[in-house]
């Protein structure tokens, strides 16, 4: 570690921290219908995008309501990118004339990995089981995928705004009116720092066109050693199981472009972190300069980390939205911290190389990682990026230390709520808050009360449902997976531990609505494509639903005044209470699992066994 | 009844301005504004031809040539439109002994030497444009011997070709691994074979 590493990492910390107030107060406004200084252009285009869809900005909600409508919006946004994927081939701004997503396979009628993906981008998680530049034609990018990346962060934002109000309101029927949230959120939130935001990454070299890709004439052609393979395409293996070589002469180089720009900055602003290219924001077109990956990273922080100033400011208790901010705040330090040491120390197997941080060299673990960002600006974006629920990388987290990937996967269990995704992570934490009060409740012996609601059984099974899912999810799923050889461990790129914590990671990603992934396993295939599919869609909705309900509930309480009793959740106590709860959960949850993967790996690698 | 028709509705609405009118009013303006890099910092001969992108990497393994990372994109390395890490974890067979391959290939040149760690392994997009200073510092006298440069005199154009931190705190720093060889046969080209 250098205390170079270190000063990046705390003044991207520092800017984060001074955003907060800002963006928060901007929230507050926007989604309680107040003015704010983008009203004079935005207003009409709102005015007329109700309109035009029927919405009565005047009408409120009930939860079920709001669920409904929700849900609706999303099926039918899912079905539309399900159609452009599909039909792609025949659409326009297609230069390279992919052919349509899983047109070979769609003899069977189902098209998994276009399920898959539609799913994946639906509900904010982004997992990508498809190579970007060879399967998704521009339009699909920027109609289909781009576009999910704006409204499932909406949807997201919508959905805590609604538990805030739940926690605000006191004996209402409603929580707000779903089309209203998503759309202010969309034009006021969203796209104008978008399109700022956009221009900023061209500034840097992030590509934004239309054109075909390029074909360089290299420099210094290669004559490289490839797999033989046979007329249709299949590998060909000598008799003693080892792969037949032939050499190949390599003297161009095909350029992917297209409009990334557009969609790279909603992915790191609105936490999806679906990749443009395959290698996400570690292209060069992705994420080319120091500066544009600093800027990316306060992105994926900037709105989570505002909702939590909203939460005080809607509630009229603004202490308690820090509070929440001073727990995220200790987690996230505990991850960069553990994350930087591990892969700032590299790995003990790779004898013959230097490792040692200079002034010629960050050192460290650099397999899966660029120069231009070093071990420190890779260690602080997997921790990032996992922290929330974006899932962007700029390093490949299937190559860190075995401790270094466990901060990523790790923090993916704890259920991203270091600030989370943008909205998921409020509501998340706010189940985690209403447990921390039951807790609090059950020690001093009395009704547990939040912010002057009582707590009672049914709020408490509400939050336990929600927290109950996302284990269930991961640890059967992975469970069957690793004890199936043919369609399970048969996908996987490395054998002992890190296989294991590979299938770990998938799930994990997809029920966390993460999308990172320890990438070495091909998950593309019917199995993993749909089973991955069901545990995204199980982990957003089912997670929702309960969440929502609890909302309603909260909405519909009388508030009580503070008493002598009442555990106050604005002291560094609750701050304290809150981590615990957040670590025990998912620590008692997830131990077994973590040590047979990165516990052991960690253990051997130091022991120098390879797999 | 009336949320789904609404949901319809909303749907393609907002298809309309998020999908369609956004990216194309980005990229109206970015070809305004950056027309050179929003195409992607093309590098042009006289005749047209694309040599390269000046910040995409390229495949160099010729001795008078610095030598980039090796990369896992595509089957042959720096395939731009198939991006990829190796995806190793740090405990495979496939890695260490890929590893002791390269590091063995560099120590001809610098007997007994370490070698820079980020010469022999993969990057993440595998197209990185960049190697560390170290790396090229470790190749000075290989590629000044092969063009008959002086080792000064390559060390100074390798420095041209460096950038230090942004702002001198942000990233890590770094030395352009094509624009140094492109650099390097404009001042004086390989003797023909």
């Amino acid at each position: 570690m250098t205390a170079n590493g270190w000063l990046q990492i705390l003044l991207f910390f520092a800017i984060t921290f001074a955003l907060t107030k800002p963006l928060g107060v901007f929230m507050t406004r926007v989604f309680g219908g107040e003015r704010t200084f983008l009203h004079p252009v935005l207003r009409p285009v709102e005015r007329l995008l109700y309109r035009l869809t029927g919405v009565d900005e005047t009408r409120e909600m009930r939860w079920t309501e709001y669920a409904t409508a929700m849900l609706l919006f999303s099926l039918v946004s899912l079905l539309l990118l399900y159609l452009i994927q599909r039909l792609q081939g025949v659409l326009p701004l297609n230069p390279q004339k992919l052919p349509g997503v899983d047109a070979a396979s769609s003899s069977t009628g189902f098209a998994a990995s276009a399920f898959n993906t539609a799913v994946s981008f639906t509900t904010n998680t982004n997992w990508q089981s498809y190579v970007p530049e060879t399967t998704m034609s521009y339009l699909t990018q920027m109609a289909g995928l781009a576009y999910h990346n704006f409204t499932s962060a909406a949807v997201g934002i919508a959905l805590a705004i609604a538990f805030i109000r739940g926690i605000a309101r006191r004996e209402s029927a409603t929580i707000g009116n779903f089309w209203v949230d998503f759309v202010r959120c969309n034009l006021y939130v969203l796209l104008p720092i978008c399109l700022v935001g956009a221009l900023v990454l061209v500034s840097q070299g992030v590509v934004q066109n239309f054109r075909p890709y390029d074909t360089a004439k290299l420099v210094d052609p290669q004559t490289v050693e490839v797999d033989k393979k046979d007329a249709a395409g299949n590998v060909i293996t000598n008799a003693d199981g080892t792969t037949q070589k032939e050499r190949q002469t390599v003297t161009e180089q095909t350029i992917a472009q297209g409009p990334v720009a557009s969609q790279e900055i909603i992915k790191e602003f609105g936490t999806n972190g679906g990749g443009f290219f395959n290698a996400n924001s570690a292209h060069p077109f992705e994420n080319p300069t120091p500066f544009s990956n600093f800027f990316e990273l306060l992105c994926i922080f900037a709105i989570s980390a505002g909702l939590t100033y909203t939460l005080g400011r809607m509630t009229g208790s603004q202490r308690h939205g820090w509070a929440v901010f001073a727990a995220m705040t200790v987690l996230f330090f505990v991850g960069i911290a553990v994350s930087y040491w591990a892969e700032a120390r590299g790995n003990p197997l790779l004898a013959g190389t230097d490792q040692t941080a200079s002034a010629l060299q960050p050192g460290g673990n650099m397999e899966g990682k660029e120069v231009r960002f070093g071990v420190a600006n890779s260690a602080l974006w997997a921790t990032v990026t996992t922290d929330t629920s974006c899932g962007a990388v700029n390093s490949m987290h299937d190559s860190f230390t075995p401790l270094g990937g466990l901060v990523p996967l790790t923090n993916i269990m704890l259920s991203e709520v270091v600030f989370g995704g943008v909205g998921s992570g409020l509501y998340g934490v706010l189940i985690y808050v209403v447990l921390s009060v039951f807790i609090a409740g059950l020690m001093v012996g009395r009704t547990p009360e939040y912010l002057g609601k009582k707590i009672e059984a049914y709020d408490v099974k509400m939050a336990m449902l929600n927290v109950l899912i996302f284990p269930l999810l991961i640890l059967v799923l992975a469970a069957i997976s690793s004890v199936a050889p043919s369609f399970g461990t048969s996908q996987l790129n490395n054998a002992g531990p890190h296989g294991l914590s590979e299938i770990l990671y998938a799930f994990t990603s997809g029920a966390g609505n993460n999308g990172s992934a320890f990438a070495g396993i091909s998950a593309n295939t019917y199995w993993y494509n749909t089973t991955t599919g069901l545990d995204m869609l199980f982990g957003r909705f089912f997670m929702i639903i309960p969440m929502l309900a609890l909302a309603g509930n909260l909405a519909r309480k009388k508030t009580v005044p503070p008493s002598l009793g009442t555990f106050p959740v604005t002291s560094p106590l609750f701050t304290t209470l809150l981590v615990s709860v957040i670590v025990i959960v998912g620590a008692l949850t997830f131990f077994p699992a973590l040590s047979l993967g990165p516990v052991v790996e960690h253990l051997l690698m130091r022991a120098c066994q390879t797999f | 009844m009336k949320n789904l028709i609404t949901a319809v509705l909303m749907t393609i609405v907002t298809t309309i301005l998020l999908g369609l009118v956004y990216p194309l009013a980005v990229t109206g303006l970015a070809q305004v504004i950056f027309r050179d890099k929003a195409n992607g910092q093309l590098i042009r001969r006289a005749d047209g031809t694309i040599t390269g992108s000046r910040i995409i990497g390229q495949p160099f393994s010729s001795p008078g040539y610095f030598h980039s990372r090796p990369s896992a994109a595509g089957t042959t390395g720096y395939d731009a439109s198939a991006s990829s890490g190796s995806n190793y974890g740090p405990t495979n067979k496939k890695l260490i002994e890929r590893i002791k391959a390269d590091v063995a290939q560099a120590q001809v040149d610098n007997p007994g030497r370490l070698v820079p760690v980020d010469l022999v392994t993969t990057s993440a997009s595998g197209l990185d444009p960049d190697s560390t200073p170290a790396a090229a510092e470790f190749q000075v006298a290989r590629v000044a011997g092969e063009r008959g440069l002086s080792e000064d005199e390559v060390r100074c154009i390798a420095a041209a070709h460096t950038s230090g931190r942004t702002f001198g705190l942000l990233g890590e720093p770094r030395v352009n691994v094509l624009l140094l060889n492109l650099a390097l046969d404009e001042r004086k080209p390989m003797p023909k074979p």
